[in-house]
């Protein structure tokens, strides 16, 4: 069972779910948490663990051999990123722009752009008292982070069994990443705070699972502030609000301290309990 | 010799497009024949990454000798014009095309 936990807006909570609901449900099931959000992952400061396993990830990156190259321009013609150009006598790739398509080396009548690996991030793999926790995260510069989050769910799936619980911490806005995070799940849980800002970039985000064939449904994170437009906005179009996270001092000092809510905020653990009743019903 | 300048239009003048990569128009000028032409660059919106280097190209293939921008090039671009030899001029963002080529005879504009 794989559940995502996206968001379109950034700093609504996704993180502060996920590694909530990955301990509380932890407490009765196996889970494994994986954090997506390879740019600056941030589940693990929330999670005592310990190091279980650790692997550099490459990517393949075409690598200019000027021996036979006859400077034909096939390459920058056929890349659609413009990670090729020829600059007169010379083929300059620019790597963080390259999305391993392969098609200039395929193509190339002179194989003079062989495929060479990267590096671009690390995998590590945590143990916690009571769950696996899995974060990538790319190298200072890379820009591109769908292979890696990509690879990350490769090494998920060939770790754990189909009936473990999987949780992803997705990367916010709607754009690749988010797409590569979201694309194999089972389940979405859209978490957002009720404010304009929030409305706005949810609306993005729905908009984008609807395209994707996606079951979803939203959480409201620090509900009390703003307004009720989200609420109105759910009812009008039949979204499922299947919780709402009440905002708290209490709540944002924990998070200040890295610490997980609900062991401390009884209503957090309702609201979680909320969810958790949800998902059995659709999915678990 | 061809000066490029990244513009907002195509015409004398039009202002300036400050930004290298992601500028509306390249408007380029051929000193010996006194000509103007253009290239609509403004598909360039539906690209995440890659702006720089694909304008560094259109600077290649128009045989530019001087590029005449506001803020200057990024680094993947800067990479290639830097190799081909393009001499490069900026702080002419906030001026129009006809402007900024003045400034740039009467030696009033910042290299790169």
């Amino acid at each position: 069972m794989k559940i995502a936990i996206a968001s379109g807006k950034g700093g609504t909570g996704k993180t502060t779910l996920s590694t909530n609901l990955a301990s509380y449900l932890a407490e009765s099931r196996k889970v494994v948490l994986t954090d997506l959000d390879v740019e600056e992952p941030n589940s693990g400061l929330f999670l005592k663990s310990e190091l279980f396993f650790s692997e550099d990830k490459y990517k393949m990156i075409p690598e200019w051999n000027k021996v036979d190259c006859t400077l034909c321009g096939e390459c920058q013609d056929n890349c659609n990123y413009h990670a090729v150009i020829q600059v007169v006598d010379t083929i300059m790739v620019f790597p963080e722009l390259c999305h391993s398509c392969f098609a200039c080396s395929e193509l190339c009548p002179t194989n003079s752009l062989p495929m060479i690996p990267q590096k671009m991030g690390e995998l590590q793999h945590f143990k916690t008292k009571n769950f696996d926790f899995i974060e990538s995260r790319l190298i200072i510069g890379e820009e591109q982070a769908v292979p890696l989050i990509k690879q990350t769910l490769d090494y998920v799936d060939s770790q754990f069994d189909k009936d473990v619980v999987k949780i992803y911490d997705s990367p916010p806005g709607t754009s690749c990443p988010v797409i590569e995070a979201t694309k194999d799940a089972d389940f979405i849980i859209l978490i957002t705070e009720p404010t304009p800002f929030g409305l706005n970039d949810v609306i993005l985000a729905i908009d984008t699972m609807k395209e994707l064939k996606k079951d979803f449904a939203i959480v409201i994170n620090r509900f009390g502030i703003g307004n009720d437009d989200i609420i109105k906005y759910c009812e009008e179009n039949k979204i499922d609000i299947i919780a709402k996270i009440p905002n708290q001092r209490a709540a944002a000092e924990l998070y200040s301290k890295g610490e997980l809510m609900y062991p401390k905020i009884p209503e957090v653990k309702a609201e979680l309990e909320k969810i958790v009743k949800y998902l059995e019903s659709q999915v678990l | 010799m061809k000066i490029v300048f990244t513009a907002e239009g195509k015409k004398w003048d039009s202002k300036m497009d400050p930004r290298f990569g992601r500028a509306k128009y390249y408007v380029v000028y051929n000193e010996e024949t006194k000509e103007l032409e253009s290239f609509d660059n403004s598909d360039v919106e539906g690209e995440a990454h890659g702006a720089g280097p694909k304008a560094a190209r259109k600077i290649i293939e128009y045989k530019a000798e001087v590029l005449i921008t506001g803020n200057g090039p990024g680094g993947n671009a800067s990479k290639v014009l830097e190799k081909i030899g393009t001499k490069i001029f900026i702080g002419a963002g906030d001026l129009t095309v006809k402007d900024s080529y003045e400034a740039y005879k009467n030696g009033s504009l910042n290299k790169f």
